[in-house]
């Protein structure tokens, strides 16, 4: 048994949002008799799985005590990278040459971009104390306008069947995303439990001055949170690429944004500290049930998203309610 | 001059206690018009507290206060303001970003008639006080521009328009620079011209010769005595500030001294903001196996800095030598430190020492995590096993290992820290404060387990402000006093007015 306790009392909040989860599946398979069937149950899963591979690492920074507006910019980057270097090459003017990708060199690429733009967010933060409000919010910017550069605005499109199969692929039942998602929980769930990063990142969270006062490095444990995350930003950039067949220059628009609400709805503090990725599995559960369910009851999308707003702040609500009494 | 028509204010029976701690038994004050009463004593002797039930921060749990003959009960500070008691804190509570008069008129911004801030008048009469108060600042700067010592006189000013009749200062002088602290004797001089009844909070009795008429003298909640300024000597107010029964408290059971564990020469700390001063100068020390070496200092003596220094927290700032078990370390940081074998609980166990959101087993596994991991995985068995060893072994009440620290008393949470650093096999313990705000069980528990670590040969630093405390447990002590050191004393010859001599600034018929 784990001395984990922090997601002790998340347990609470977390059976909370199980309930709220219970509660919409069996609404909405009263309303709907599309609802409840397996095809659309995959539907949802796939629905869910690029904004919760974000939102995984948004839950390590957020537990760090940080936030990252960076992530959307960061997708799209490293998808408009991977496609670019799979599609025409990467020349190299000084030498002359033109260095090919295979698709497995191309995906690596992708994500060694989304790496690069994390670490850097942690290494402005950390070493020049910028705020991470700040500090990402450059970063989204950058990472958009060196996307607009790099595919002159334009889609890349045609980018064969191997690369698809990242995100239209179908392994023993499950589509591709969903496995890459579920693998990536896994993980993380594990290393957040059963790792010292993970018990650090608590700690740092948790109370900086007593994280640094224990002897922990925490400039390093923020510094791998943000790269982390930016990891799995080109990650998910990959998947969306995949499924389109395409890399969107615009692509994830404010995914930032429902990442950051997906991991406020599983229960965890914006404050740092406390929370788990277990729960912002049940925040994108939510969030695409909502979404899924509103969908096939022919609610205009333009309500989905006040009633997401509504939703988001019943939970933070909620949650506050929760800490005064205890 | 002791008519009861000079009386402004008058505070009697004052009672007040917080979870574990009675802060105040049984405190009175009297405060007259145009005099200014010097409120002395050891900290943690009441007089923060004395001041805050004044001031309305907090109300008393029993007792009476007075203003103008007229009972009144504060519930909060804006009445207390209302009534004419102004409190200037050690914290200065300006708002940066805005002007003088702008802060001196917060909250109570004269209004034109469509009820908008009339600029215009709150500028005049910012000037007009300030100029009252012979301050060269411009109601326009802001206040962040200022020097502190100017920024004290805007609290001032602040305090004149609001009509106070009564200020409190607490410590006005720790961040003062001495041709600031003559100015700030100058205005109150002014004050008490005015009729303004003043309350001086301060450890330096040098800065009250020019200015205190009266004085009370604080111990444990109580008034120990009090006295027309003049007639008091610096060795009735010592004996006031210590006079207490020792035999009340634990015997320390002395361990058999082994070889030097830690070495410190010549550690100094510049002063962050001022350049040329000193927050410690020059201080050397050494404790060996088995020792507890205690360090006592008023508020401001650098007991604080020392530790922090020590740990590797003021890497640029300080400079002097630390030799641990013969060899000479550079400690750069608190990992440093630990790598080293030292280990610190901080003075604010819940701000400093603590992740309140974590587990106590997670707490007490957080600076040894090393021991029970394995390829990089956390044991769960192993960490279960090594946080039990420590936990029982200080005899932690809690219900369970996954139970959040923040629901344990103070007591255990100090306990926990305690299990925290000796998980890492430190050689050298740095304790600052360990038994502030904890019951007096609890305390003596602290104390037996002293005994025991430093019989297996742990060094032991305790830093106190409590005396009595430093008394019982130290078996060697070094006095600080504005971060130099004044004494090194053994146990068996040092008693409480002579160590008490040493750490009070000079002043008042002092060598």
């Amino acid at each position: 048994m784990s001395l984990t306790g922090p997601q002790g009392r998340p347990w609470l909040a977390r059976s909370q949002s199980l309930i709220a989860l219970a509660l919409m599946v069996l609404v909405m398979s009263v309303l709907s008799d599309k609802f409840l069937t397996p095809e659309n149950g995959w539907n949802i899963l796939r629905q869910i799985s690029v904004n919760l591979c974000l939102s995984i690492g948004m839950t390590l920074i957020i537990l760090s005590g940080g936030i990252d507006l960076s992530v959307g910019a960061i997708l799209a980057l490293a998808g408009a990278v991977a496609a670019g270097v799979l599609k025409h090459g990467l020349p190299l003017l000084r030498f002359d040459l033109l260095l090919q990708f295979t698709v497995f060199g191309a995906m690596l690429a992708g994500v060694l971009v989304g790496v690069a733009c994390g670490w850097f967010n942690g290494f402005v933060i950390t070493r020049f104390k910028l705020p991470p409000f700040v500090a990402t919010l450059g970063m989204f910017s950058i990472a958009r306008g060196l996307t607009m550069l790099w595919t002159g605005g334009f889609p890349i499109t045609g980018l064969g069947p191997e690369f698809g199969f990242l995100g239209t692929g179908i392994l023993l039942g499950a589509p591709m995303p969903v496995w890459i998602t579920a693998v990536l929980v896994a993980v993380f769930a594990l290393v957040m439990r059963k790792t010292p990063f993970g018990r650090h990142l608590y700690a740092v969270g948790g109370n900086e001055r007593a994280a640094l006062l224990t002897g922990l490095n925490v400039k390093r444990v923020k510094l791998l949170a943000y790269t982390l995350g930016g990891g799995l930003a080109g990650m998910a950039g990959l998947m969306v690429t995949a499924r389109l067949d395409s890399a969107q220059p615009n692509a994830g628009l404010g995914y930032e944004l429902d990442s950051i609400a997906a991991v406020v709805i599983g229960g965890t503090s914006l404050s740092g500290g406390r929370g788990s990725v277990l729960g912002t599995v049940l925040g994108c559960l939510i969030i695409g049930v909502l979404n899924n369910g509103l969908f096939l009851l022919n609610v205009s999308p333009f309500w989905q998203q006040v009633v997401k707003g509504f939703v988001i702040l019943a939970a933070v609500a909620i949650d506050k309610l929760n800490a005064r009494h205890t | 001059m002791s008519d009861r028509e000079d009386i402004v204010l008058e505070a009697r029976h004052i009672a007040k206690a917080f979870p574990g701690v009675l802060a105040l038994e049984d405190a009175h004050l009297t405060l007259r018009r145009g005099r200014l009463m010097a409120l002395l004593g050891e900290n943690g002797a009441g007089k923060s507290t004395l001041m805050s039930i004044l001031a309305g921060a907090q109300p008393p749990d029993s007792g009476m206060l007075r203003v103008e003959g007229r009972e009144v009960r504060f519930t909060h500070p804006g009445e207390a303001r209302d009534a004419g008691i102004a409190m200037i804190h050690q914290e200065l509570s300006l708002v940066p970003h805005l002007t003088v008069a702008e802060n001196i008129f917060l909250g109570r911004e004269p209004l034109t008639r469509c009820r908008l801030v009339d600029r215009a008048a709150m500028r005049r009469r910012a000037a007009e006080l300030l100029k009252q108060l012979d301050l060269q600042a411009s109601p326009d700067a802001p206040v962040e521009t200022l020097r502190v010592g100017e920024q004290q006189g805007v609290e001032i000013a602040r305090a004149l328009s609001g009509q106070a009749r009564v200020i409190i200062m607490d410590e006005p002088t720790s961040a003062l620079s001495k041709h600031e602290i003559e100015v700030l004797q100058e205005l109150i001089l002014d004050l008490k011209r005015r009729g303004v009844a003043l309350v001086y909070i301060t450890h330096k009795l040098e800065e009250l010769d020019r200015i205190a008429d009266d004085a009370t003298v604080m111990r444990d909640g109580r008034v120990a005595g009090e006295a027309s300024f003049k007639d008091l000597t610096r060795e009735q107010i010592v004996r006031w500030m210590v006079g207490r029964d020792l035999s009340a408290w634990h015997a320390r059971t002395p361990a058999p001294l082994g070889d030097e564990a830690l070495r410190v020469t010549g550690i100094s700390l510049r002063h962050p903001e001022r350049p040329g001063d000193w927050l410690l100068r020059d201080i050397s020390f050494t404790v060996r196996r088995g020792e507890v070496l205690g360090i006592f200092g008023l508020m401001g003596a650098g007991r604080t800095e020392l530790l922090e220094v020590l740990f590797g927290l003021h890497p640029a700032a300080a400079s002097g030598e630390i030799c641990l078990g013969g060899r000479k370390v550079h400690i750069t940081s608190p990992a440093a430190a630990i790598a080293h074998g030292l280990a610190l609980a901080p003075e604010d166990r819940k701000r400093e020492g603590l992740v309140l959101e974590m587990s106590v087993g997670e707490n007490t596994s957080l600076a040894s995590m090393r021991q029970v991991t394995r390829f990089g995985w956390i044991r769960n068995r192993a960490e279960r096993r090594h946080v039990q060893r420590f936990l029982e072994r200080f005899r932690v009440k809690t219900p369970s290992l996954e139970q959040r620290i923040g629901h344990l008393s103070g007591g255990n949470q100090q306990k926990v820290i305690l299990g925290k650093w000796l998980a890492t096999r430190p050689q050298v313990l740095l304790l600052d404060e360990p038994t502030r705000g904890i019951d007096v069980n609890a305390k003596r528990e602290l104390y037996e387990l002293l005994d025991e670590l430093t019989a297996e040969g742990l060094a032991v630093v305790l830093v106190s402000s409590e005396l009595p405390e430093i008394l019982a447990m130290a078996d060697r002590l070094v006095v600080l006093c504005e971060g130099r050191k004044t004494a090194e004393l053994c146990r068996a010859d040092a008693t409480s007015e002579q160590v008490m001599q040493v750490a009070l600034p000079q002043g008042k018929e002092a060598a």
